[in-house]
Parts: structure tokens; C-alpha cells; sequence
């Protein structure tokens, strides 16, 4: 500064220089590179490693699911040749199986319009601009289930009677997951707002409920409610298996549920609830619109953690005889006609990636669901 | 007044019930129009659903042979899938009325249990080999190298065995089936080794399958069969006459095609008993005279289920050997009926 006023005025400029693009070191997808990609002679070689797992495994997936595969043919005898990739046909042969199980062929329009009306309420509901919610509520928590009841079940308004044993398939994945989804929630609630209650009876109760539920494995539910009540109850008495499995897995994950939600609770400061109780509200309302609504918002990671979980563990009903997806998939590999040394891996991969969708889908919308939600706490 | 009412009404109830679960399974059956039956949740030949949702395979055709002899019907049988774990408790609960399900007839499982009513298919340890290795009996396989499964009776009996023919050998061993068979077919045993109807299925997931053989001997029993509660004996009767009748068709040649002919022209006096133009053993039992007319008119003998099942015409290409009947030199053996 000093320099430039004792100077002669030729080297003083007037007016300030144009601004110019940063250099492409700083910028710009490049400098992006050269910054995160190949920082330092590690970051290089990592990145190189990490570029070629990604490529080798998609070219493996390639070249299995369609280079290689086997897109055409009658029996497993096409997919019985060297180098054969996935077995396709045996999929176009067994896809409807899949879906349905062994459920009737005539009747497969029944979990068709069940599969349609399910879609139906739950996409506007998932979407927060459609108006009308609260009959979409109801619709989807209340006359789907009933609706779909009769409808698979039969027995009524003409409807073929269709036992549960025959259903299969991704409409039993769907209906242990979604019923368990369902059920699971408001029970936990409770659960969690009976273990933090000041009634001593209802609190030891939950307490030995949710640790009943979270000491025991799943499996082990599943069996005993298979297995061993039969035994216990007078002969000629049946519950059906389904149902059987429907309780235990809701019961089950609402304990997790409890616990999950529990900590959401815990996590909302005690001015809260003082706040509520000085507005006047009552338990049920200060728990409703003031603490459930946070503390929920708060847990959706955890939550939603629960229902994937709870939506893999489907597959174990395979345990007690019900065939889900991946039961179905297990079962047509036994088919003499359709084996061969590639119709298991084919089954399989058909199997992760349909598991993969729901699993990803239900993911990517909670995390959107709490971007949406996200007014305070976060910083 | 109504709570008398209430108690009465639950006494009848529970009457009913009990009544309902000590009387016969067989009038059971009868009452309610179909029988439950217990298969596996999938083994290759023997109970798997096919592409069209059926259920297909030789424990399957066997309960549909009990619906043909009892109701002339063979749709009339619904199938429960179960697994190795629940399959007993099944039978004992009532919540089915015949296991067909490769379960292997043991002492224990025949007075603990319940009880066999025969024997559908003789299994056993078997070995499968290279073609290429120009092996025709499992007494060669002297220095050979084995692959099985980690920790089953197989390997006990591969030991024993081996030792008995004082032979040497070497195990490789692995946890899961598949890995046991992707080893075989990359060469790093000679020998695969597990129940012969499981070889053959696993064959199919060669990448050759037709240069491999299974060699004669059969180093274990497993004989399969159909189970019922113990203590019922008009059922466990129906049942096993059931196999009986399946295996004295096929010794006496009556065959799905011609049993229209043998009925109508026979002069055979055990074709004339067995399709019930003499005598009264099938109301003796129960059924109706023509019971084993009626499985052989719509599900053939046991020689044809055989082979529709595991057998040459199927994709398994299982050979009868010691499941062939008697008189061919097999263990598939029926008393008279008479």
C-alpha cells in the first residue's frame, strides 16, 4: 500500500482487473478428481483397487445375467451345457409361482387386484401433496386388509374358498411384512409408553413382555408357534399356520419397536412435556401432539431399521412350511426337469435383487421421509 | 340361566371335539372328503412342486394312490409341505393323516414315533465316479479320494465301510451340498459320495452329467417309507394294503393301460382277487371292492410310478436295482391278498 503511492502513477492501475475463472486446480470436475480421487500416491492406487472390484463384479453380473445366460427353451436340458450363464427359461417357467405360489391358477386374479388395490393406497399416501389423507388412512389401515381378506380367502360373495397353505410366493413375503409392518408400530408405541409409565403393574408387564420377546430368537418363536402349540391345544382345534406366523412376527417386532421408540422418548427434553402439562393437555394429548410426534421423527432411521429387518426375516416362515419368495424359489429348484448346474445361482440372484428393490425402496424413502421432516436438531 | 346355558353349550362342544379326534382316521377321512397329506418342502423325484403348481413325485403319487382307493378320486388329497423338524409332531397332532415324506423306517420312529406301512423306495449311501475312470465296482476305489459332507452319517459310513474293505482313502469334506458337488465336477475328488436318489439329483448339476456313473454298491440302509399314527389300525391298514396293492399289480403285469382288460378277461386267480372280482378285501378294509382297480386304473402300479418319478423316463434316470420287485431280483415284496 505504501509502495504503490510513492511510485510513478504509469504502473497504478484505474480500473480492476476482469475477474477470471479460478484455475482449473480448484475447480471444476478435475480438480475434483485430482482432489478426491488422486490426492496422493494411496488415494491413486485406492482408487484404481476400488475402480476395478466395481468392474470386475458388474462385469461378472453382465456377464451371468445376460452374456452367458440361456434366454430360451423347453426343459433344464438347455441350461446343462458348459459356461451357461443364468437359466432364464426356468424363471419364465416359474416366475408366476414366484409371485402367487401355488395359489390357483383361476383364482390368481384374486392376489392380482389385491396386489393393484395395495398400490393404489399406498402410493398416494407415500406421496405428501395428494390431498385427502385421512380417508386414505383408512382406506389403506382399514378396508384393504378387510378387502384383501375376503378376497384371498374366499368363502364368501361366490368367491372359491383358498386355504392359506396353498398361498406362496412374494404375496407371502408381503403379507407377513406389510401385517407385520401394520402392527407392529401402534403396538410398540404402546409398549414404549407402558415401560416409561408411572403405573407400576402396566410398566413391570411391558417390561417383561419386550424382554420376553427380544430374549428369543425369532426361529424359535416361529417353531414354538408351529410346533409345539398344537401339542398344547385340545386336538381337533386349529389356528391357521399363516395366522400363527402373522402374530408371531408382529408381536416380535414390536418388541424391537418398543425399544427403538423408547429411545426416541428419551431423547425429548423434560421442558417438553412440562410445557404440555402447563398448556393444560392431558396424557394422551401431550403424548400425541407433542411428544410422539418428535420423538418418532427423531427414530424414523431406527424404525425403518426394524422393517427392513422385519421383511428379510420373512423368509424364515420357510421354517414353520409357509413358502415365501425365497421358499418358492427353494422349492422349484427341486424340480427334476429344471436342474441343472445354473438354475440354483439363477434362483438366487432372481431372489436378492427382488429383496434388494423392497429393501432399497423402503431405505431411500424414509431418508427422504426425514429430510422432509427435519425442522430443528439437526445443526 | 345363560350361564348354564354357556357351559352346556362349551360340554357339547368339547364332546364333540374329543368325539371327533378318537374316532378312526379312516371314517375321519371319509367324513371330511380328502386326505392331509405330509411331504417334503422340495427333494428332486420324490415331492416337488412343478412349473404348474402341482405336486409331483413318487411320496406325492403314493397319497394320491390312497385317494384313488378310498374316493376313486385322485384330486381328493391336500398336501402339506413340512419340514425334517416338524414332520412327527405333524402326525402326531392330526394335522395330517399319512407322512410321505423320505422318512427313514428306524426302530426308534417305528414304536416311538409312529408306524411304517412299507416301503416306498430302498435309499442307501451310494459313490459316483468318472466314466473316464473305467471304475465299474466301489471295491476299486482303493487310494481314492473322497468328497462328502462335514459331520453326517455319511462320513461315519464312508469310515466304516472303507475300514471294512480295508481300503484307503481320503475324505475331503465340505458344510453345504453344493459346495460338496462344485468340488466334484472341479476335479478335487474322485468320489462323490451322499444317498443314491440324492446322487442322482445331484448329478444334474454336473456340467457333464453323462460322463459320471453311480457304482452298484450301496454301503447304508435308508429304507423310505409312509408313516401313520400308531394305535389306528383300520388306517394304518388302508395304507400299507395301499403299497401292497401298487407292488402286486406290477407283479402280476396289470398296468394302467391293459387293467380295463385284465378286469374284464383275466381268469388269473390273483389278478381276479387283487382287481376285486372275488372275494370281498376291500370291504373287509373299508374301501369299496375295487379299490386297488381304481389305483391301478388312475395312477398306475408301482413300477409305472417308478418310473414316471425318479425313474429311465425321468430326467434322475434312477435304476430300479434293489428296488426292483422280488421276483427280479429287488427287495419290493407284497403278501398275498387272499
Amino acid at each position: 500500500m505504501t509502495d504503490a503511492t510513492q511510485h510513478s502513477g504509469a504502473y497504478v492501475r484505474e480500473t480492476l482487473a476482469e475477474a477470471r475463472e479460478a484455475p482449473g486446480r480448484f475447480f471444476g470436475p478435475i480438480a475434483w478428481m485430482r482432489q478426491h480421487l488422486f490426492g496422493s500416491v494411496i488415494d491413486t492406487l485406492l482408487t484404481f483397487l476400488g475402480v476395478a472390484i466395481i468392474a470386475w463384479l458388474a462385469w461378472q453380473v453382465i456377464d451371468f445375467a445376460f452374456l452367458r445366460a440361456v434366454w430360451t427353451g423347453e426343459n433344464g436340458e438347455v441350461c446343462r451345457k458348459e459356461g451357461a450363464g443364468a437359466c432364464w427359461p426356468y424363471v419364465e417357467a416359474y416366475w408366476k409361482q414366484f409371485v402367487y405360489g401355488r395359489y390357483p391358477i383361476e383364482e390368481r386374479w384374486r392376489p392380482t387386484l389385491v396386489f393393484a388395490l395395495f398400490a393404489a393406497t399406498l402410493v398416494p399416501l407415500a406421496i405428501p401433496s395428494v390431498p385427502y389423507k385421512r380417508l386414505n388412512v383408512f382406506l389403506f389401515l382399514v378396508a384393504f386388509p378387510v378387502v384383501s381378506f375376503f378376497l384371498l380367502t374366499g368363502g364368501v360373495f361366490g368367491l372359491v374358498e383358498v386355504e392359506t397353505t396353498v398361498w406362496g410366493g412374494l404375496l407371502v413375503t408381503l403379507i407377513v411384512a406389510l401385517t407385520g409392518i401394520v402392527c407392529s408400530l401402534p403396538f410398540g408405541i404402546l409398549l414404549a409408553l407402558g415401560r416409561r409409565s408411572k403405573l407400576p403393574i402396566i410398566r413391570i408387564l411391558c417390561i417383561v413382555f419386550i424382554e420376553f420377546w427380544r430374549g428369543v430368537p425369532l426361529i424359535t418363536v416361529l417353531f414354538m408357534a408351529s410346533n409345539m402349540l398344537p401339542l398344547f391345544m385340545p386336538a381337533g382345534m386349529e389356528v391357521d399356520k399363516l395366522l400363527r406366523a402373522l402374530i408371531g412376527v408382529a408381536l416380535f417386532t414390536g418388541a424391537y419397536l418398543a425399544e427403538t421408540i423408547r429411545g426416541g422418548l428419551q431423547a425429548i427434553p423434560k421442558g417438553q412435556y412440562e410445557g404440555a402439562m402447563a398448556l393444560g393437555l392431558g396424557y394422551w394429548q401431550m403424548m400425541g401432539l407433542i411428544v410422539m410426534p418428535q420423538a418418532l421423527k427423531m427414530v424414523i432411521p431406527g424404525i425403518v431399521n426394524s422393517f427392513i429387518s422385519l421383511f428379510k426375516d420373512t423368509t424364515l416362515v420357510l421354517i414353520v412350511s409357509l413358502f415365501d419368495l425365497l421358499g418358492m424359489i427353494q422349492a422349484s429348484l427341486a424340480d427334476p426337469i429344471w436342474i441343472s448346474p445354473v438354475t440354483g445361482k439363477t434362483g438366487y440372484f432372481v431372489a436378492a435383487v427382488t429383496f434388494w428393490v423392497f429393501c432399497f425402496g423402503m431405505s431411500r424413502y424414509s431418508q427422504w421421509m426425514e429430510r422432509r421432516l427435519a425442522t430443528g436438531h439437526k445443526r | 340361566m345363560t350361564k348354564t346355558m354357556i357351559v352346556a353349550t362349551f360340554g357339547v362342544a368339547l364332546a364333540a371335539s374329543v368325539a371327533g379326534a378318537s374316532a378312526g382316521t379312516l371314517d375321519d377321512v371319509k367324513a371330511k372328503g380328502f386326505i392331509q397329506c405330509g411331504v417334503s418342502q422340495g427333494l428332486a423325484g420324490f415331492s416337488q412342486p412343478d412349473s404348474a403348481g402341482n405336486w409331483a413325485g413318487l411320496d406325492v403319487d403314493f397319497c394320491r394312490s390312497i385317494a384313488a382307493a378310498i374316493f376313486n378320486d385322485t384330486s381328493k388329497v391336500k398336501f402339506t409341505p413340512l419340514s425334517a423338524k416338524e414332520r412327527f409332531t405333524a402326525l402326531q397332532s392330526g394335522e395330517i393323516d399319512v407322512l410321505s415324506r423320505n422318512t427313514t423306517w428306524t426302530m426308534s420312529r417305528d414304536t416311538k414315533q409312529g408306524k411304517f406301512a412299507g416301503v416306498m423306495y430302498y435309499d442307501g449311501q451310494g459313490f459316483m465316479v468318472r466314466k473316464s475312470l473305467g471304475i465299474t465296482s466301489a471295491k476299486q476305489l482303493g487310494g481314492a479320494s473322497v468328497c462328502t459332507n462335514t459331520g453326517t452319517t455319511t462320513e461315519l459310513n464312508l469310515a466304516d465301510w472303507f475300514r471294512t474293505q480295508k481300503l484307503d482313502y481320503k475324505v475331503v469334506s465340505f458344510e453345504k451340498s453344493e459346495e460338496v458337488v462344485k468340488a466334484y465336477d472341479a476335479g478335487r475328488c474322485d468320489v462323490l459320495t451322499t444317498d443314491a436318489s440324492g446322487l442322482y439329483a445331484e448329478r444334474l448339476k454336473l456340467t457333464k452329467p453323462d460322463e459320471h456313473i453311480v457304482l452298484p454298491e450301496i454301503i447304508s440302509k435308508e429304507p423310505l417309507g409312509p408313516m401313520v399314527r400308531q394305535g389306528d389300525d383300520a388306517w394304518f391298514n388302508v395304507v400299507k394294503w395301499t403299497y401292497f396293492a401298487l407292488l402286486s399289480a406290477e407283479e402280476a403285469g396289470v398296468t394302467k393301460a391293459n387293467v380295463d382288460e385284465m378286469k374284464a378277461k383275466s381268469e388269473n386267480p390273483d389278478i381276479k382277487r387283487l382287481l376285486g372280482k372275488d372275494g370281498s378285501f376291500g370291504t373287509d378294509i373299508g374301501l369299496t371292492n375295487d379299490w386297488a382297480y381304481q389305483i391301478v386304473k388312475l395312477m398306475g402300479n408301482y413300477g409305472e410310478l417308478f418310473e414316471k418319478n425318479v425313474g429311465e423316463t425321468s430326467p434322475l434316470k434312477i435304476s430300479r436295482g434293489i428296488n426292483a420287485l422280488w421276483s427280479k431280483g429287488g427287495l419290493q415284496y407284497a403278501p398275498p391278498i387272499r
